[in-house]
């Protein structure tokens, strides 16, 4: 039972980068919760939160602005090691596996799997879409720059995106419940090496060897 | 807002009925304007500013008779100037007064997101009730006769109100009071359709064939009905739409968009739920740190 003293962590996330995530996750909340309040009339009781109708109209853009930029930021950090590999489809088709808590059989995954990686190309996309739908759609500054038949076009994208970046939302927030140690590597920045082994086998041994090449001391 | 409170048919974004008890004594009204019968003296632009306490600002003169050239803010009608040739090669010009339709359908009250700032009275009157807006455009985005303006003060939508409260006492809109022609009258729906018949029938005898009443179906009708001489180019009539309706993007987006996309959100939150509470959390034991740990004593002794 010497285990747990010998548990050795690696780290997942920089602070910059957990600090980045926060601050766009608060945005993301701000963001979709003022949006919401005008999305469905049985929401605009959520305006109140930010302050009466006109102000949740007035916040809603900046705080979209806002999160867009941050999340541009993350993203750069985050780019390369979420592109798709060959061995990724093949961890997709076995989806039902996943969901079933069966990892064992599935091939190595690297620092991402194809789930994270799906998701966060779902997330470039939306937020690309939102900031050029919601651009047409801001009254104050930018929409009588553009025809009606654009504006009434880019509120229906405005709204398709969003809701498709929500549905998004939830499966990441519930991942990060479901699978357990990743919260925490989101807040402390970092994960049990068992955690590592069994979620990202393929990132474990390459940061292994990296540890041992370098030649720094084990644990 | 006091009697018209309770006889309210239709209200933004609210999903349960308006007040509406007094909707039994209340007939569909309608603004007829007659432009056979318009001289473009732009009467009814001053009546407006007067009784609605509008001053829009002074513009420049451009060489051309409109004046304001658009609708703003604080100018909720307007007198729009049309140089027409008839296939016989004359000159005509027409002269329409532009403003809110009244919709029996409008555009406007489906794309407010702001529960009661805009309803429709069981006359058909639709207003704008300002204290609620919230000044998004959406309403812009909804009219299919580009009619609703923001203000660059107050950041609050304006539009003719048809002289709601004139109305709701018993009285004509200021715009009709006005007119020294008779283009412009007001009364019941159904009396007003019966006076346009007389019109078109009219107008008819006197060679102009495709006189007609505007009371567009596409919108459900409106409360606001033209007599045109020309009946099948309303665009002629400086783009008045031949036939509107609301934008099917707009249809989509305030239709079933809205409640299905809030269930979609329901169900994948309760998707997790129910994984949660079948499938369980994904945890890692101790059996896969020990693994962990061996492979590290391994690479780390033979590297």
């Amino acid at each position: 039972m010497a285990e747990p003293e010998r548990r050795a962590m690696l780290e997942r996330y920089s602070a910059n980068v957990r600090t980045n995530h926060w601050i766009v996750a608060l945005l993301f909340v701000l963001a979709a919760l003022s949006g919401l309040a005008l999305f469905h009339p049985a929401l605009y009781w959520l305006s109140a939160l930010f302050g009466g109708g006109p102000w949740t109209r007035i916040l809603h853009p900046f705080v979209g602005v806002l999160m867009t930029i941050a999340f541009v930021l993350l993203a750069a950090a985050v780019f390369k090691d979420n592109l798709m590999e060959p061995r990724d489809w093949l961890w997709l088709r076995r989806f039902g596996d996943v969901l079933r808590n069966r990892e064992d059989e599935l091939p190595e995954v690297g620092r991402y799997n194809a789930g994270q990686k799906l998701i966060f190309f779902v997330f470039v996309v939306t937020l690309v879409g939102l900031l050029l739908s919601g651009i047409v759609i801001w009254r104050q500054y930018f929409s009588g720059l553009f025809p009606l038949g654009a504006v009434r076009f880019a509120s229906l994208a405005h709204a398709f995106f969003a809701f498709v970046l929500v549905i998004a939302i939830i499966v990441h927030v519930y991942a990060a419940i479901w699978v357990k140690g990743s919260l925490q590597a989101m807040i402390r920045g970092r994960v049990s090496a068992g955690w590592a082994f069994k979620h990202h086998r393929a990132w474990f041994r390459e940061r292994l060897s990296h540890a041992a090449s370098s030649r720094a001391r084990p644990d | 807002m006091a009697l018209e409170s309770q006889d309210i048919v239709r209200r933004s974004a609210t999903t349960t009925p308006p007040p509406q008890v007094r909707h039994a004594g209340a007939a569909p009204v309608a603004k007829l304007i007659d432009t056979s019968k318009c001289i473009g003296c732009k009467a009814c632009q001053v009546a407006c500013m007067e009784w609605n306490d509008l001053r829009d600002e002074v513009g420049t003169c451009t060489g051309v008779y409109e004046n304001p050239l658009d609708l703003t803010p604080s100018s909720w009608t307007l007198m729009r100037f049309a140089e027409h040739e008839t296939e016989a090669g004359d000159l005509e010009w027409l002269i329409r007064k532009d403003g809110c339709m009244h919709c029996a359908d409008p555009g406007c009250l489906k794309a407010c997101p702001a529960p009661g700032a805009i309803v429709q009275y069981a006359n058909g009157i639709v207003d704008f009730d300002s204290e609620h807006c919230i000044g998004c455009g959406y309403c812009i985005t909804g009219c299919p006769f580009n009619i609703p303006r923001i203000s660059e003060v107050d950041r609050k939508a304006y539009k003719c109100t048809l002289c709601s409260d004139r109305v709701a006492v018993g009285r004509e809109p200021a715009c009709v009071k006005a007119c020294p022609t008779g283009a412009l009258v007001f009364g019941t729906k159904d009396d007003m359709l019966e006076h346009a018949a007389e019109r078109v029938e009219d107008l008819q005898s006197r060679g102009f064939e495709n006189a007609g009443v505007y009371d567009p179906e596409g919108v459900g009708g409106t409360h606001v009905l033209y007599v045109l001489h020309h009946a099948d180019r309303a665009e002629a009539y400086s783009g008045l739409p031949q036939n509107p309706r609301i934008s099917p993007m707009v249809e989509l987006w305030k239709g079933i968009t809205k409640p299905l996309g809030l269930a979609g959100m329901l169900v994948a939150a309760f998707a997790g739920f129910l994984h949660y509470l079948r499938v369980g959390p994904n945890e890692v034991s101790d059996e896969d740190e020990r693994a962990a740990a061996r492979a590290i004593d391994e690479e780390m002794g033979n590297g």
